[in-house]
C-alpha cells in the first residue's frame, strides 16, 4: 500500500539529490528509446555516454561545450530565480555573436592585445542590450516576456543571415554565407597544443564565482531572492521591482553575449549561419538541471554537454541523427520536474502487515 | 502584377490559407488555458503533428488516417504534459518549454527517413465553383476540408464556452478552482480533459503544414508558428473570435511578405521574413499596454498548480 503525504518543508539534501534521480532515469529513458529504434541499448548507451570522453581530446571537447552552457545558465539563473522566464537567450547569444563579430571584422588585418578585450567586451554589450528589449518591455509596457524574449530569437538569427549573406560577407569567399576569418589577435587563446579548449572557460569560471558572489554575499541578490519567493513580500519591502527586472535581464543577456563571442572567437573564428546549436535553449535545461545554484550549473552543463557529444558519436557509430541529443535534453527536464514531486510530498510504501496491525 | 479583382480575391484565399495552423492551434491553447493551465508546448505539439501526420500519409497513403493519426500522437504527447502538471505538480512554464525541445527533437528522429519524400496532393473541396466565380470563388471555394473546419472552429469555441454547460465548467475551474472543487466540479480531470483538447488541435495544425500547405516534411517545419499561436491567445484576450480575426491579420502579413519578396522589393529577404515576429513583439506591446484589460479576460489561476488536499 502507498500512501503520499505532504511534506511540511523541502529537505535540503535531497533538493540536490532529485536531479541525479533525474539523470538515472533520462539514461534508462534513452535505453528504452534506442531498443525501440533497433539499437542494442547497452551498446548504444556506451557510445552515447562513454565513448565521447574516453580520451583527453573527447575530454577537452566536452569542456568545450559546457562553456557557453555554464555561461548562459549562470545568466538565467538571476532571471529565473526573480521569477523572471528569459528564453530567448539564444537570440542574447547571436546578438552577441553579431556584435562582438563586427568589432572583430573592424580589425580583421590588424594585431594587438587590445583587441580581444575589445571584441569580448562588445559581445557582451550586444547580449545585454537584445536582454533589455523583453525587459524593458516587461516593466513599462506589461508585456509578456517569454513570447517577446521568444520571437527575438528568429530576428536576430535572420539578422544574422542577412549579415553574413550581405554586408559583412568574405569578399573573397565565393559567396559562401560567411565572413572573413577573425586575426589572431581576435581569437580566444589555446590552452593546449591541439586540443579545442579556449581561455573562454575561465570566462565561465569567473561567471560562476560573481554569481556566488552577487546571489548569496549582496543586497542585490537577496532581493533577486525575495522577489522569487514572494512577489508581495519584494514590494512590501520597497525593493525597486522595475529596476531588479531590467538588471537581472542584463546579467543573463551579458552572460549569454559572452557565450556567443566565445564560440566566434573561440572554435568558430568569423561569423557564419550556424553559431550555436541552441546552447541558448538548452541553457534552460541547465540551469534548472544545476537548481539554479552556480556550482550545481558547473556541474549540470557538463551532463548537458555530455548529451551534445553523445549525439554526434552516436551519429557516427550508429548512423542515429544528432537530434538524439535534444531529445534525451527533453527528457532530463521532463524527469527532474517529475522527480520533484518527492521534495513536496512523502511517498510511504506501507507493507500490509503494518497495515493489519492499525486495525 | 495586376491588381485586379480577382487577383485580390486569390490572395485572400492564401491569406486565410497561411491562417490556418494559427487558428487551430491557438483555438486549441485557448481551451486548455480557459481551463487554467499555460502550455507552453505548442511548438513541440505541432511539430509532433507534422511529422506523424506526413510520415502516416507516406506508409498508409490514406489521408483520413494521417489527419486523426497526427491529431492522435498530439493527445499522446499532450498527455505527458498533462500528467507532469496535473498529477505531479509540476511547473507549467517548464514542462511547456520541455515539452517543446523534447518534440522538435523527437520529430527529428522520426522524420529522418522522410526527408526530400514528396507529399501527396490533399483534395479539395468545390473545385469547380473556385474557377467560375470571379473573386468570390478562390475566398470561399476550393480550400481543403481542414480550412473550412478552422473557420467554424473559432465561433464553436465561442459557442461551447459561453453557451453549454461543459463550457461553463472549464471557465469556473480556469477562474477559481478552489470553488469549482468546492462545486463537486474534478478540477484535475476538466484540466486532464483541456490538455488533451489542445494537444490534438496543435497536432492537426502541423499536419496542415506537412499534409495540406506545404506537403512535404523539413525539419523544423512549424518554425515559431507554436510560438504566434500562443502569442495570439494573449492578443485575443481569451476570446475564440478575436483569435480568428488574429490569425488572418498574421496570414496576411506572412503572404504579403511572400508577395513582396516575389515582386523583387528592395528590402532584403531577411527583413521581411522577421516581419510577423516583429508583428508579434508590436501587437503584444499595444495589447499588453493596458494592464487592466489584460487582467480582466487572462483566466484568474492560469499557470498556477492547483493541489487538493485528500
Amino acid at each position: 500500500m502507498i500512501k503520499i503525504e505532504k511534506r511540511n518543508d523541502v529537505p535540503m539534501a535531497l533538493y540536490f539529490f532529485t536531479p541525479f534521480i533525474a539523470i538515472i532515469l533520462t539514461i534508462l529513458g534513452g535505453g528504452i528509446i534506442f531498443y525501440i529504434l533497433g539499437f542494442n541499448p547497452i551498446e548504444a548507451l556506451k557510445f552515447y555516454f562513454i565513448t565521447p570522453i574516453s580520451n583527453l581530446y573527447g575530454f577537452s571537447e566536452l569542456l568545450l561545450k559546457a562553456t557557453p552552457l555554464c555561461l548562459i545558465a549562470i545568466g538565467l539563473s538571476f532571471c529565473f530565480k526573480s521569477n523572471n522566464w528569459n528564453i530567448g537567450a539564444e537570440g542574447q547569444l547571436t546578438f552577441g555573436a553579431i556584435v562582438g563579430g563586427g568589432v572583430a571584422l573592424l580589425f580583421y588585418n590588424q594585431e594587438g592585445f587590445y583587441i580581444l578585450p575589445l571584441v569580448i567586451l562588445a559581445g557582451a554589450i550586444g547580449g545585454m542590450i537584445f536582454a533589455l528589449i523583453p525587459a524593458v518591455l516587461k516593466t513599462y509596457f506589461n508585456t509578456n516576456e517569454i513570447l517577446v524574449s521568444l520571437m527575438l530569437v528568429y530576428v536576430s538569427k535572420l539578422l544574422l543571415d542577412y549579415l553574413v549573406v550581405g554586408p559583412w560577407s568574405n569578399p573573397e569567399g565565393f559567396n559562401f554565407p560567411e565572413t572573413r576569418q577573425f586575426s589572431d589577435s581576435s581569437r580566444m587563446p589555446l590552452l593546449f597544443e591541439g586540443l579545442r579548449i579556449h581561455a573562454g572557460i575561465f570566462l565561465a569560471l569567473a561567471a560562476v564565482m560573481l554569481s556566488w558572489f552577487i546571489l548569496y554575499k549582496t543586497y542585490l541578490g537577496f532581493q533577486i531572492k525575495v522577489s522569487g519567493l514572494s512577489l508581495k513580500t519584494a514590494k512590501y519591502a520597497g525593493f525597486k521591482g522595475k529596476t531588479m527586472i531590467l538588471v537581472v535581464f542584463m546579467i543573463s543577456g551579458a552572460c549569454a553575449g559572452l557565450a556567443g563571442v566565445g564560440e566566434i572567437t573561440g572554435p568558430i573564428g568569423q561569423l557564419h549561419r550556424m553559431i550555436s546549436p541552441d546552447y541558448g535553449f538548452t541553457a534552460i535545461i541547465v540551469a534548472f538541471l544545476g537548481r539554479l545554484n552556480p556550482f550545481g550549473i558547473i556541474f549540470a552543463s557538463l551532463v548537458v554537454a555530455l548529451t551534445y557529444l553523445g549525439a554526434e558519436t552516436a551519429q557516427i557509430f550508429l548512423q542515429i541523427p544528432k537530434y538524439t541529443g535534444q531529445v534525451f535534453q527533453g527528457m532530463i527536464l521532463f524527469f527532474l520536474l517529475a522527480s520533484d514531486y518527492l521534495l513536496f510530498f512523502k511517498v510511504k510504501i506501507l507493507s500490509l502487515k503494518k497495515n493489519e496491525l492499525r486495525h | 502584377m495586376s491588381l485586379d479583382i480577382s487577383f485580390i480575391g486569390i490572395l485572400i484565399g492564401s491569406i486565410m490559407a497561411s491562417s490556418v495552423p494559427l487558428i487551430l492551434a491557438a483555438s486549441g491553447e485557448l481551451i486548455t488555458e480557459r481551463s487554467g493551465v499555460l502550455n507552453l508546448g505548442v511548438e513541440g505539439m505541432m511539430i509532433i503533428g507534422a511529422i506523424s501526420g506526413f510520415a502516416l500519409m507516406v506508409i498508409t497513403d490514406n489521408l483520413f488516417i494521417a489527419i486523426v493519426g497526427s491529431m492522435l500522437s498530439g493527445v499522446i504527447i499532450s498527455l505527458i504534459f498533462g500528467f507532469l502538471t496535473q498529477s505531479l505538480l509540476t511547473n507549467h512554464v517548464a514542462t511547456g518549454l520541455a515539452l517543446t525541445i523534447f518534440g522538435i527533437g523527437l520529430s527529428a528522429m522520426l522524420g529522418k527517413n522522410f526527408v526530400g519524400i514528396p507529399g501527396k496532393e490533399f483534395p479539395i473541396l468545390f473545385s469547380s465553383l473556385k474557377e467560375s466565380i470571379p473573386f468570390f470563388g478562390p475566398i470561399l471555394f476550393g480550400h481543403s476540408i481542414v480550412l473550412y473546419f478552422a473557420f467554424a472552429l473559432p465561433f464553436l469555441t465561442n459557442y461551447f464556452l459561453k453557451k453549454t454547460k461543459l463550457g461553463l465548467v472549464v471557465r469556473a475551474v480556469g477562474d477559481s478552482p478552489v470553488s469549482a472543487s468546492n462545486q463537486g466540479i474534478n478540477v484535475i480531470l476538466v484540466r486532464y480533459c483541456c490538455i488533451l483538447y489542445g494537444g490534438a488541435m496543435c497536432g492537426l495544425a502541423g499536419a496542415y503544414l506537412s499534409l495540406i500547405y506545404t506537403p512535404q516534411w523539413i525539419e523544423n517545419m512549424t518554425a515559431g508558428r507554436g510560438w504566434i499561436a500562443l502569442a495570439l491567445v494573449v492578443f485575443a484576450t481569451w476570446s475564440p473570435i478575436k483569435v480568428l480575426i488574429g490569425a488572418l491579420i498574421f496570414g496576411g502579413i506572412t503572404i504579403l511578405q511572400l508577395h513582396m519578396q516575389a515582386i523583387g522589393f528592395r528590402i532584403p529577404v531577411q527583413f521581411l521574413s522577421a516581419l510577423p515576429y516583429l508583428m508579434t513583439i508590436i501587437v503584444l506591446v499595444v495589447i499588453s499596454r493596458d494592464s487592466r484589460k489584460i487582467k480582466l479576460n487572462t483566466p484568474t489561476s492560469l499557470g498556477r498548480i492547483f493541489y487538493k488536499e485528500k
